[in-house]
């Protein structure tokens, strides 16, 4: 992947750009078409993972099990309209795959299986799973001083699971500088706002206090995250977590910060509009 | 490795034969790691730690975390041995155990130390008698109770050579070394047959075993004839020894484990659709009242007489 430097950094926004724009319209077609699925959040981390895969991460879609791979997980494993859009894009399936998601024997379920689909990492749907997974590979990594990088994308309700915390603790303590923890702040969970539930501000503190230097950027901004994701880890000597702060249903005006489109699947007329607004 | 060699007196504590077995793997693969919850001593690898710290991940006392770290290091490439307490490294992290280690289907080996009731006085909340219940659900999950310190080792060496999920139920009781032939071999889903006998089968393993060889005995002085098979692997069954065990028209399985779910409701399963046969399943009801293990096995007739008044009652069931 290019370094973004200035000339350079404009091409590759623009080549992300383009890209989050077909992984939004291509998982909600899924979406429309499977009548199932979870486009709210499939909205909200789209971005972020466009910016990772085409412009961050280093990695061989044929060789999916390079032991020197950056390595991605996905832990908020119920936004699989994003994220099989995106590995499909990246090159681990052919893009038609994704047409069978949900089907019976489909190789797409509703949560990522690693047997299953090439580019998975590991088998994440019950929250609070992907963190401390990502820190155990982090660490394989740490102990042969291996070069590649961890990413974990975990939503922000999902950090009302405890495992994340305890996680968090090995994971300063063993100064992982390798991992790479990007929450998707939409503030949204499944039926009402995080900080009607159980409230998580202030968040960076949290990660802060935990040991952990946090980054706080606006997760719809690519120059933005590509300046903290693709920074050299080396010499950090902690751990990253990457506040992104979204919007669920970023991008069609109708589903924009609203909680309904959680899992919401829209109508034909509904599907219609989406589709004139993503372009 | 003196604790895994096969003995015929003296007791072993099998955690003895486990360490040393990972030791011992640890020198000729550098793949294979340890990780543990503040776990060391009572894993007893404080000299896997002294030999590899390097290669020794401590998660403190988070057994979401140990589990699930696993499954990483191996994604990562390593051949990790997770090891604690069986009633926490199975019940606080069940749901590590079932996504990120059985249905990932990932290469960790989850060990489950002083399982049963090895704690006895200290109560249900330390027992360890639902884990193979619970496991045994997670259907590539391979699951091993070995009865003595060679089966230990050779459990260990099994697992490691094995690539996928297991776990292996480890116990701190202490244990005579069974005697078996000559070049006996352990392998994962094979049970082994320790006394012939026609009348009947005892099914058991793990700390169970050498009682029922014992009742088996004692049977035998009065003219009945107990097959005693050590059903060591509890994932997958050996069908084809419980198939054979119902052929002698009478089988009672012994565990030290809850009556419930656990290597009887195994065995049970596949007799009741093959051929069925009375049956008997020792074992602990539930949770049990304060007392030391060897009282609760007193207690609840897991010993030589209770297993073998079990066998005379379903030789009598015998239709």
């Amino acid at each position: 992947m290019p370094s973004p430097a200035a000339p350079l950094k404009n091409d590759l926004v623009g080549e992300i750009a383009a890209q989050a724009l077909w992984i939004r319209r291509r998982s909600f077609q899924m979406v429309y078409e499977a009548q199932q699925g979870h486009p709210g959040g499939d909205f909200s981390a789209t971005d972020v993972l466009a910016t990772l895969y085409f412009g961050v991460m280093h990695y061989d879609p044929k060789s999916p099990r390079d032991p020197k791979r950056d390595r991605f997980v996905m832990s908020k494993g119920h936004c699989t309209g994003a994220f099989y859009s995106v590995l499909a894009r990246a090159g681990y399936f052919p893009e038609a795959d994704l047409s069978t998601y949900m089907e019976p024997l489909s190789k797409l379920n509703g949560h990522p299986n690693r047997n299953y689909l090439p580019g998975v990492e590991t088998n994440t749907g019950p929250l609070g799973h992907g963190l401390p997974v990502a820190i155990g590979i982090a660490i394989a990594g740490q102990i042969d001083n291996a070069d590649f990088r961890t990413f974990v994308l975990t939503g922000d309700g999902e950090l009302q699971e405890g495992s994340n915390w305890e996680s968090a603790l090995t994971a300063a303590h063993r100064k992982l500088e390798n991992l790479t923890l990007i929450i998707d702040r939409n503030r949204l969970q499944q039926g009402a706002r995080t900080e009607e539930t159980a409230s998580l501000d202030p968040l960076d503190d949290k990660w802060r206090a935990f040991g952990w230097h946090v980054e706080v950027v606006d997760g719809h901004d690519y120059g933005q995250l590509l300046d903290v994701l693709s920074a050299s880890p080396k010499g950090r000597g902690k751990p990253l977590c990457v506040i992104a702060n979204t919007f669920k249903g970023k991008g069609v005006s109708f589903m924009h910060d609203n909680v309904a489109w959680h899992h919401g699947v829209p109508s034909k007329e509904q599907y219609e509009q989406a589709m004139r607004e993503l372009v | 490795m003196s604790a895994a060699a096969p003995s015929t007196s003296g007791l072993f504590d099998c955690r003895d034969s486990f360490a040393a077995t990972i030791e011992a793997l640890a020198e000729a693969d550098p793949h294979i790691v340890t990780v543990v919850s503040d776990s060391v001593g009572s894993s007893k690898l404080g000299g896997f730690k002294k030999k590899f710290p390097e290669r020794m991940v401590n998660v403190g006392i988070a057994e979401q975390t140990l589990v699930a770290v696993g499954a990483g290091l191996a994604n990562g490439g390593k051949v990790p041995f997770v090891s604690a307490a069986s009633c926490f490294i199975t019940g606080r992290a069940l749901e590590q155990v079932k996504a990120d280690i059985a249905y990932s289907n990932v290469n960790v080996k989850l060990i489950g130390q002083s399982s049963g009731v090895a704690y006895g006085e200290l109560g249900p909340t330390h027992h360890s008698i639902e884990d193979l219940a619970w496991l045994r659900l997670f259907n590539n999950l391979k699951l091993i109770v070995p009865a003595d310190p060679w089966q230990t080792a050779e459990a260990i060496k099994a697992v490691a050579a094995y690539d996928g999920p297991a776990f292996v139920r480890v116990s701190r009781m202490a244990v005579p070394a069974l005697d078996r032939p000559e070049g006996a071999v352990f392998e994962i889903g094979k049970a082994e047959t320790l006394v012939e006998g026609s009348d009947a089968t005892i099914i058991a393993n793990g700390t169970m075993v050498h009682r029922a060889v014992a009742a088996a005995n004692a049977l035998a002085a009065e003219g009945i004839s107990a097959r005693v098979v050590n059903m060591a692997t509890v994932n997958p069954l050996d069908e084809a020894a419980i198939a054979a065990a119902a052929e002698t028209g009478a089988i009672v399985t012994v565990e030290e484990h809850s009556v419930r779910g656990g290597l009887g409701g195994a065995v049970a399963e596949v007799v009741i659709s093959t051929n069925p046969v009375p049956m008997r399943i020792l074992g602990f009801p539930g949770f049990v009242p304060t007392g030391s293990a060897a009282w609760l096995f007193d207690h609840f007739g897991l010993n030589e007489a209770g297993i073998a008044d079990a066998v005379r009652q379903t030789i009598a069931r015998k239709k």
